[in-house]
C-alpha cells in the first residue's frame, strides 16, 4: 500500500466515524481533533477499524502517532506495506 | 383529608431546614386496614393538594402506524395496521411492527452511530414531547428535569451484534467493540436523552417487562409528587425487533404470530390468533404538577389520577387474573372512583391464548358486564411494542377525551367465547356518550402488573 492509499484508508475510516464532518479540506499537518469532532472513543474506533480490516495491532503507547493525518500515515505505512488497499 | 406537618429539628441537618410533611393525599386511601403514608421532602416546594395532581402536557411517540399523536390516532380510528413483513438474522422472514420516524430529525449521524436504536427512539419521542409541551426549553432549569423510561429489556440487540461481529473474526474478542458497555448499561436509553437534551436531573430506565410503559409514567408521577423534579419525561420504549432472540424465544414458546397477511397477524381475543407480533416504538410524555402547568397556560391532555403495580408471585410467564384484578382495583381505589366510572379500558391482551383469556377474567371480575364500558386493544394494530406498549396504548386512547370515540380492536372476526366480554369494541370505533376516565392495563413476564388511570382535564 502506498502512502496515498494509506491516507485514503484513513479518510474512509474517518468518514464513517465522523459522518457529519466534511473531510474534503482536511489538513494533514493539523491534529484531527482541531478539525473535527473526535473524542477518545472515536480514536479507539480508528484503532478498531484498522484491526478489523488489516489485522494491524496498535499498542496504546503508540496512540499519539494517530494525532494528525501525516503522523498517522507515516506510522502506518511500514505496517501496511504488504496490505492491499 | 388528614394532613399532619411534623418538623423534627434534631433529625434535620441545620442547613437544610427542610420541612417534612407527612400526610395522606386524597387519592391514597387506607389499604388492608393500615394507612398508606406518603413522605415528602418538600424542600422549597409547598406540598399542597394541587401539587400532588400530575398532568400530561406534551406527547411524543413513535409507533409502527404513526410518528406523532395525530397520525397515530387517525390510523387507529381508520383501522390501519402498522404490521409488515420483516427479516432478521437467523430467523429469516417474519412479521413486525416497524417504526418509520426520521431519526435525523433530532440526532446527528454521529449520534446514531454512537448510540443505540432504543436511545434513538427515546430521543425522538422525548424531543417531540418537549416540543409538543410548548415549554420554552432553553429556559427550563435542566437540573429539575428527570427522564424515566420503561424498558422490557435492553442490550440484547448490541450483544447479539457484537457476537455476530466477532464470529466473523473467529471469535477473537479483540474486535469486541469498546462501545458495548455504554450501549448496554440499563440506563442507556434514558441517558442518551439526557445527553441529547442537556438534562442534568436524574435519569433511569425501569426494567418492567411489558408493564414498563406504565411503570415509566408511574415513576415520573412519583418523582413529581416527591418534589424531586419539576418536569418528568416519562413513558416507555422498545427496540425489540432488532434482537433475533425475542423472535426465537417466542417461537420456541409457541407464541410468535404468523399470517400470510401481515396486517391480519395480531389478533387479540380472536379464535384464529396464533401469537405475538413483536413491535418497536416509544411513547414519552412531559408530566408536570398541575399548578405549574396552569401557570404557564399549558395544554393539558389529561390527569393521571390512579395507578397501581403489583406482582403475581406465581409463574415466570403465565398471568394470574386475581392479581391483575387486584391491580385494577387498587388503581381505582387510589383514583377515588369505582369501576362504573371507567369509560374506556385499554387492554393488554397480546394475542396469546392464555394471556387473553386470563385478562378477560380479570376485567370481568372488576367491571362485570356493564355495556357502557368500552374495552379495546391497540396491539391488534401495531403488535406488541414491549416496553413502549403501555405508554403507546394509553396515548392512542387519550384523544378520546376530545373526539369521544373508543378506537377498535381490529382483526376480531371470530371472537373467542372464552374471551367473551360484551364491551370489546370490535373492528370499528365506538361513539361514546362520555369519556371521563381511561384505564390502561399493562402486564409482563415474571408476573408484573401495572395500571394507570387518566382523567379528562376539565379545569381546576
Amino acid at each position: 500500500m502506498s502512502a496515498d492509499q494509506v491516507r485514503q484508508v484513513i479518510l474512509k475510516i474517518l468518514s464513517r466515524i465522523a459522518p457529519d464532518n466534511d473531510l474534503t479540506g482536511l489538513r494533514d499537518e493539523v491534529p484531527f481533533r482541531e478539525q473535527m469532532e473526535l473524542d477518545s472513543m472515536d480514536f479507539l474506533d480508528i484503532v478498531m477499524e484498522l484491526r478489523k480490516a488489516y489485522r494491524v495491532q496498535i499498542p496504546e503507547e503508540d496512540y499519539s502517532f494517530l494525532n494528525t493525518m501525516a503522523s498517522t500515515v507515516s506510522y502506518l505505512l511500514p505496517r501496511l506495506q504488504t496490505a492491499t488497499a | 383529608m388528614l394532613r399532619i406537618t411534623v418538623i423534627r429539628r434534631s433529625r434535620i441537618p441545620p442547613l437544610a431546614r427542610l420541612k417534612i410533611s407527612r400526610y395522606l393525599a386524597p387519592p391514597v386511601r387506607p389499604i388492608g386496614g393500615s394507612a398508606v403514608f406518603q413522605w415528602t421532602l418538600a424542600g422549597n416546594l409547598p406540598m399542597t393538594d394541587s401539587n400532588q395532581r400530575i398532568v400530561i402536557t406534551g406527547i411524543g411517540l413513535a409507533s409502527p402506524n404513526g410518528n406523532n399523536l395525530a397520525e397515530y390516532r387517525a390510523n387507529l380510528l381508520a383501522g390501519k395496521s402498522g404490521v409488515s413483513k420483516y427479516e432478521i438474522r437467523y430467523i429469516g422472514e417474519t412479521l413486525a411492527g416497524i417504526c418509520h420516524f426520521d431519526p435525523l430529525k433530532h440526532q446527528k449521524k454521529k449520534d446514531l452511530r454512537r448510540g443505540t436504536r432504543a436511545g434513538s427512539i427515546s430521543i425522538y419521542c422525548a424531543s417531540e414531547a418537549v416540543a409538543d409541551s410548548g415549554l420554552n426549553w432553553s429556559k427550563v432549569p435542566k437540573h429539575r428535569v428527570g427522564v424515566f423510561i420503561g424498558i422490557t429489556e435492553h442490550g440484547n440487540v448490541e450483544t447479539e451484534n457484537e457476537i455476530h461481529e466477532i464470529s466473523q473474526f473467529n471469535y477473537d474478542t479483540a474486535v469486541w467493540s469498546h462501545h458495548h458497555n455504554p450501549r448496554t448499561v440499563a440506563n442507556s436509553p434514558a441517558g442518551e436523552v439526557t445527553l441529547s437534551l442537556g438534562v442534568t436531573g436524574p435519569h433511569l430506565c425501569l426494567g418492567a417487562a411489558c408493564a414498563a410503559g406504565n411503570a415509566g409514567l408511574i415513576h415520573g408521577l412519583q418523582m413529581l409528587r416527591l418534589g424531586e423534579v419539576d418536569l418528568a419525561i416519562a413513558g416507555g420504549v422498545s427496540e425489540s425487533i432488532h434482537t433475533f432472540g425475542i423472535f426465537a424465544g417466542f417461537k420456541s414458546q409457541g407464541a410468535l404470530a404468523t399470517n400470510t397477511e401481515p396486517t391480519h397477524a395480531s389478533r387479540p381475543f380472536d379464535l384464529d390468533r396464533n401469537g405475538i407480533v413483536v413491535a418497536e416504538g416509544g411513547g414519552l410524555v412531559t408530566l408536570e404538577r398541575l399548578p405549574d402547568a396552569l401557570q404557564r397556560g399549558a395544554r393539558i391532555y389529561g390527569e393521571i389520577v390512579g395507578h397501581a403495580m403489583n406482582s403475581d408471585a406465581t409463574d415466570f410467564v403465565l398471568p394470574d387474573p386475581t392479581r391483575q384484578a387486584e391491580c385494577m382495583s387498587l388503581a381505582l381505589q387510589r383514583a377515588g372512583i369505582g369501576p362504573e366510572a371507567i369509560d374506556i379500558l385499554s387492554s393488554h391482551a397480546t394475542a396469546t391464548e392464555q394471556g387473553d383469556i386470563e385478562e378477560c377474567k380479570a376485567i370481568r371480575q372488576v367491571f362485570g358486564d356493564r355495556p357502557s364500558l368500552a374495552v379495546n386493544n391497540t396491539k391488534s394494530f401495531i403488535g406488541h411494542a414491549m416496553g413502549a406498549a403501555g405508554a403507546l396504548e394509553l396515548l392512542g386512547n387519550v384523544p378520546a377525551f376530545d373526539d369521544h370515540l373508543a378506537h377498535a380492536t381490529i382483526n376480531l372476526d371470530r371472537p373467542d367465547p372464552r374471551c367473551e366480554l360484551p364491551q370489546i369494541v370490535a373492528n370499528l370505533p365506538r361513539k361514546m356518550d362520555r369519556v371521563e376516565y381511561i384505564l390502561n392495563n399493562s402486564f409482563g413476564m415474571l408476573g408484573i402488573n401495572s395500571v394507570v388511570i387518566v382523567k379528562r382535564f376539565s379545569g381546576v
